[in-house]
């Protein structure tokens, strides 16, 4: 029996609606289209995310998967789709459809991020103490007091040595400025939390303790956090869910073991079996 | 009793993509278990135990057939129930046994233990004095529950794998030879821990490498030798 399916065409699982999970997700994304030029970077991307899950976007470089995020945390605006947040202020709005200001505010106190590179999340020559303290400023705190506490409170909550909180982030290791990051990205403590590759790059243990670091944030938290990472293992780790893309478009969803012990797509079958 | 899940026709075929092969397993099995009931799943290797198991828990998709779930928050075909579904109910009420631990890094076997009772909003010190009750029930020694268990031998990290997997209440269970690398107390340990979860309405499927030792359990077996068909199909 000749079994193929083409190389790009979604598989699409004839699952049920939810049934007992009666509470609508706290992110809905609903047809996301980005085109640079000629080229659809996304092609037609919709997700849901529930408040405490973590779902994940695997995918090679130029899948779609990081410029996915950027639309997620606001940074650009689509070519098409709507992306909404179950929140008192927010409900039935298209966040795409906001002005800048309004945007800048979404993301300022309901939305984190956490990059690869600490370079696009932190202002290397700052304090680490006044990186994640200028979290804050959008809320239009100024009390030097209140803006230490909260940076000392959110560095503290992800395990960043507080006797290096002065500390420069260009003077730290690749672990400890993932932590910045993280402590800025949480210091609002929004309800959607977006991490793009957020251990790549790190030593192995380094990573399994970021890892766990942000297991425990995601649970006392009960963040929405959506994870883009190629590393199948750190999505296993944290992942409930997870999406497949290639070019553009989500080729196949599902539970995370499912995706990776029992791959549909031909093209999921050779990710997770060329993993070492 | 009232029925708490009814199997019906489910058969598991693998795609291979790049072989063009279709690899059966299990075909056509139908059951039904009422609560506080014990199904032994009995086979030769390759007969496809363990992935009916895993298309149960979803781990693996049914290629078709139904398993009707009779939830505390409503039915659902664990065949095509929706992802967040089958994720609540792993939350709540389906666990996994399995016979490999898979511990993440720097995480210590107490803190492992307990984690199952963290997520489902259990205050911390309560957790650990559950993990605690749970570890020395095992019979894992008190001065290995701040150490990691990758360091553990196969024994005691299976010890580990169990007190986790068992350590929330769940309606069903799935036992994926839990007893197979445990030596003779661990494995009366565990009997004792499914004999009392039985006696509590737990409804439970496994796999036994042993049989013997919870033969008195055990209220139906299927054997999926006669279901399977053993040629593979091309």
């Amino acid at each position: 029996m000749a079994i193929s399916s083409p190389p790009f065409a979604p598989i699409d699982n004839p699952f049920d609606p939810p049934r007992l999970s009666d509470t609508t997700p706290l992110l809905r994304a609903d047809g996301l289209v980005k085109r640079y030029g000629r080229i659809a970077a996304v092609d037609d991307v919709s997700l849901d995310v529930y408040a405490g899950e973590v779902v994940g976007i695997v995918g090679e470089s130029g899948s779609g998967k990081s410029s996915v995020l950027r639309l997620l945390n606001l940074e650009e605006l689509p070519n098409a789709g709507t992306y909404t947040l179950d929140l008192p202020d927010y409900t039935g709005v298209n966040l795409f459809a906001l002005d800048r200001f309004a945007r800048r505010e979404v993301t300022a106190r309901q939305i984190g991020i956490v990059y690869q590179n600490p370079h696009l999340g932190l202002r290397m020559r700052y304090t680490s103490s006044g990186n994640v303290a200028e979290r804050l400023l959008v809320t239009g705190e100024r009390a030097y007091a209140t803006l230490r506490q909260a940076a000392r409170e959110s560095l503290s909550a992800s395990e960043f040595p507080l006797n290096r909180m002065d500390d420069p982030p260009r003077v730290l290791s690749g672990g400890m400025q993932q932590r910045v990051q993280l402590a800025k990205a949480i210091a609002l403590r929004p309800r959607i939390l977006l991490l793009d590759e957020p251990t790549t790059g790190l030593d192995v243990s380094v990573q399994a303790a970021v890892l766990d670091t942000l297991k425990r944030l995601q649970r006392e938290l009960r963040l929405a956090m959506v994870l883009v990472s190629h590393d199948l293992g750190v999505i296993r780790t944290l992942a409930d869910r997870v999406l497949v893309m290639r070019g553009g478009r989500v080729i196949e969803r599902g539970l995370t073991d499912q995706v990776l012990d029992d791959p549909q797509h031909a093209y999921t079958q050779q990710l997770v079996h060329a993993k070492l | 009793m009232t029925i708490l899940l009814d199997v019906h026709g489910y058969t598991k075929h693998f795609t291979v993509h790049h072989l063009g092969r279709n690899i059966p397993t299990f075909s056509e099995v139908s059951f039904t278990l009422r609560e506080g009931e014990f199904l032994l799943v009995r086979g030769q290797n390759g007969a496809g135990k363990s992935t009916l198991l895993r298309c149960l828990y979803r781990t693996y998709l049914p290629t078709s057939g139904a398993a009707l779930y009779h939830s505390h928050l409503g039915s659902v075909d664990l065949a095509r129930a929706a992802d967040v579904d089958i994720a609540l109910l792993r939350r709540h009420e389906i666990g996994f046994v399995t016979q490999f631990l898979r511990p993440r890094p720097r995480v210590s076997a107490l803190e492992w233990v307990a984690e199952p009772l963290l997520t489902d909003g259990m205050a911390y010190n309560q957790a650990r004095e559950f993990a605690e009750a749970m570890l020395s029930d095992f019979g894992i020694k008190r001065d290995l529950w701040g150490a990691y268990p990758s360091t553990f031998s196969g024994g005691e990290q299976q010890r580990v794998n169990v007190a986790r997997a068992l350590i929330l209440p769940r309606r069903l269970l799935l036992l994926d030879e839990p007893t197979a690398s445990l030596d003779a107390s661990a494995r009366a340990a565990l009997t004792r821990r499914l004999t009392a979860l039985k006696a509590q309405g737990v409804t439970l499927i496994g796999i036994f490498h042993y049989p013997d030792e919870i033969r008195s359990l055990v209220d139906s077996e299927i054997d999926l030798q006669s279901e399977a068909l053993p040629d593979v199909a091309d």
